[in-house]
């Protein structure tokens, strides 16, 4: 572990909280925009996440603390990784398993609402992860390494040899930022599917951590899309803009879909554009 | 979040106008959610009946503090032309602590978000002054723990 890589890991832990808020505050505004409206100051989701933490905690029983920081903390951990420069499979599954914490958290309460919310986010993870797997499959069949280090060292942009698989990333990035046409278990913007879904029975300090380990994600995958784009920084960080508003252009255009459309649409994605390329770079690269 | 304890509805369409681009609420922050977990506000519209007064100590009663009520139109504020009536309680303040009242009949969404803006400086100055005492309803109301005193129907 050097240096630079503790220093980026620590740089994310207290950094990504900070632009996360921003990039939902920016999300908000320009949802707002787009609907004609003024839309809340950019900074409503830091005042939002403070407003939470002085709120009174009622929990449902005895384990929801439990599992919000268990989801916490693999998220946290999950982009530190990233950041220092490890092992991307280590990272997918770290991200796996803090989703997986927030959906036994939600299941601990006997809400059906939140049961439900929990039942829809196991399809949405079921739906994402094979074309996210195939997405490290496909750097790594160019770079011949898994780690995040050895991909950004490589000299040529990623995304000539894999534009497919950015394409079908970018698919999958709607579910995981949970934007319509893909945000069944607890969307951001429709404020009362299944009252609030995977998140229903979450309130005040466990509902601000939540939020605050949604932006510590949202910040690691726009980190994954750099990825693709990292020769040079001005236009990773453009394009990780440009797929940032793409997916709240997306989330203002599409109404949301039922679960099958979603698991299967996202499986022909992964199928046909995460498959596909992979072909074609392994037979190129032989 | 809005309720509608046997409401026209007419009230109900103006808090339903304040979420449209020509009012906006979110302008001050504020986005609608059917949750009472993650509820700061409660917009009350309609005097209450013998139906909706457990849903609407449940609702109140599900919300963290620090939280505020508004008591939106007149209906909800004093029972409205419908105060005389033997089937409402008149007002929403007979069963729990009202912070704002928005009169009206439909009031309107400009008078509806003075008053939502209102109820935020309420707020803060509850969240300052620090952990709340826990709500207990007024003996006269049915369906909470007190027995043996009967309702009185006009305040």
């Amino acid at each position: 572990m050097t240096t630079k890589s503790i220093a980026m890991a620590l740089g994310y832990v207290v950094l990504a909280p900070v632009i996360g808020g921003l990039l939902a505050g920016v999300d908000r505004v320009i949802s707002a925009r787009m609907q004609g409206r003024k839309g809340p100051p950019i900074m409503q989701p830091f005042f939002d996440v403070f407003k939470l933490l002085a709120k009174q905690y009622v929990t449902v029983n005895k384990f929801q603390s439990f599992y919000v920081a268990g989801f916490a903390i693999f998220t946290i951990v999950a982009g530190a990784l990233f950041f220092a420069g490890g092992d991307l499979l280590l990272v997918i599954f770290a991200l796996t398993v803090g989703g997986i914490f927030l959906v036994l958290g939600a299941y601990s309460a006997n809400s059906p609402y939140s049961t439900i919310g929990a039942d829809r986010e196991l399809l949405q993870m079921m739906a994402y992860e094979p074309m996210v797997i195939l997405a490290a499959l496909g750097l790594f069949m160019v770079t011949k390494s898994f780690r995040v280090a050895d991909i950004l060292a490589f000299p040529k942009p990623l995304i000539e040899y894999l534009p497919a698989v950015f394409l079908g990333f970018l698919f999958i990035l709607t579910i995981k930022f949970r934007k319509s046409p893909f945000d069944l278990s607890s969307s951001h913007h429709a404020h009362q599917e299944l009252v609030r879904g995977l998140t229903t029975e979450f309130s005040g300090r466990a509902l601000a951590l939540i939020e605050v380990a949604h932006w510590y994600e949202n910040v690691l995958l726009l980190g994954f899309v750099y990825l693709f784009v990292a020769t040079n920084v001005w236009l990773g960080l453009a394009v990780c803009a440009a797929a940032y508003f793409l997916e709240v252009l997306i989330d203002n255009t599409y109404a949301r879909l039922t679960w099958k459309p979603m698991v299967v649409w996202s499986w022909v994605v992964a199928g046909v554009f995460g498959v596909a390329n992979i072909m074609v770079v392994h037979s190129l690269l032989k | 979040m809005h309720y509608d304890a046997s409401s026209c509805n007419g009230c109900d369409i103006e808090v339903l106008a304040c979420l449209t681009p020509m009012y906006d609420i979110e302008r001050f922050g504020i986005i609608n959610t059917g949750n009472p977990k993650h509820a700061d506000v409660l917009l009350i519209t309609g005097s209450i009946n013998e139906q909706n007064t457990p849903v609407v100590l449940n609702l109140y009663n599900q919300m963290p503090n620090p939280k505020v009520v508004c008591a939106i139109g007149i209906c909800a504020t004093s029972g409205g032309i419908f105060r005389e009536c033997y089937n409402v309680r008149g007002g929403v303040d007979t069963l729990i602590p009202v912070d704002v009242y928005v009169p009206g009949c439909a009031c309107r969404p400009e008078a509806i978000i003075d008053g939502v803006v209102k109820a935020l400086s309420v707020l803060e100055q509850k969240r300052a002054a620090g952990p709340q005492q826990p709500f207990v309803p007024h003996p006269a109301v049915s369906g909470a723990s007190h027995s043996g005193q009967h309702a009185t129907p006009n305040h």
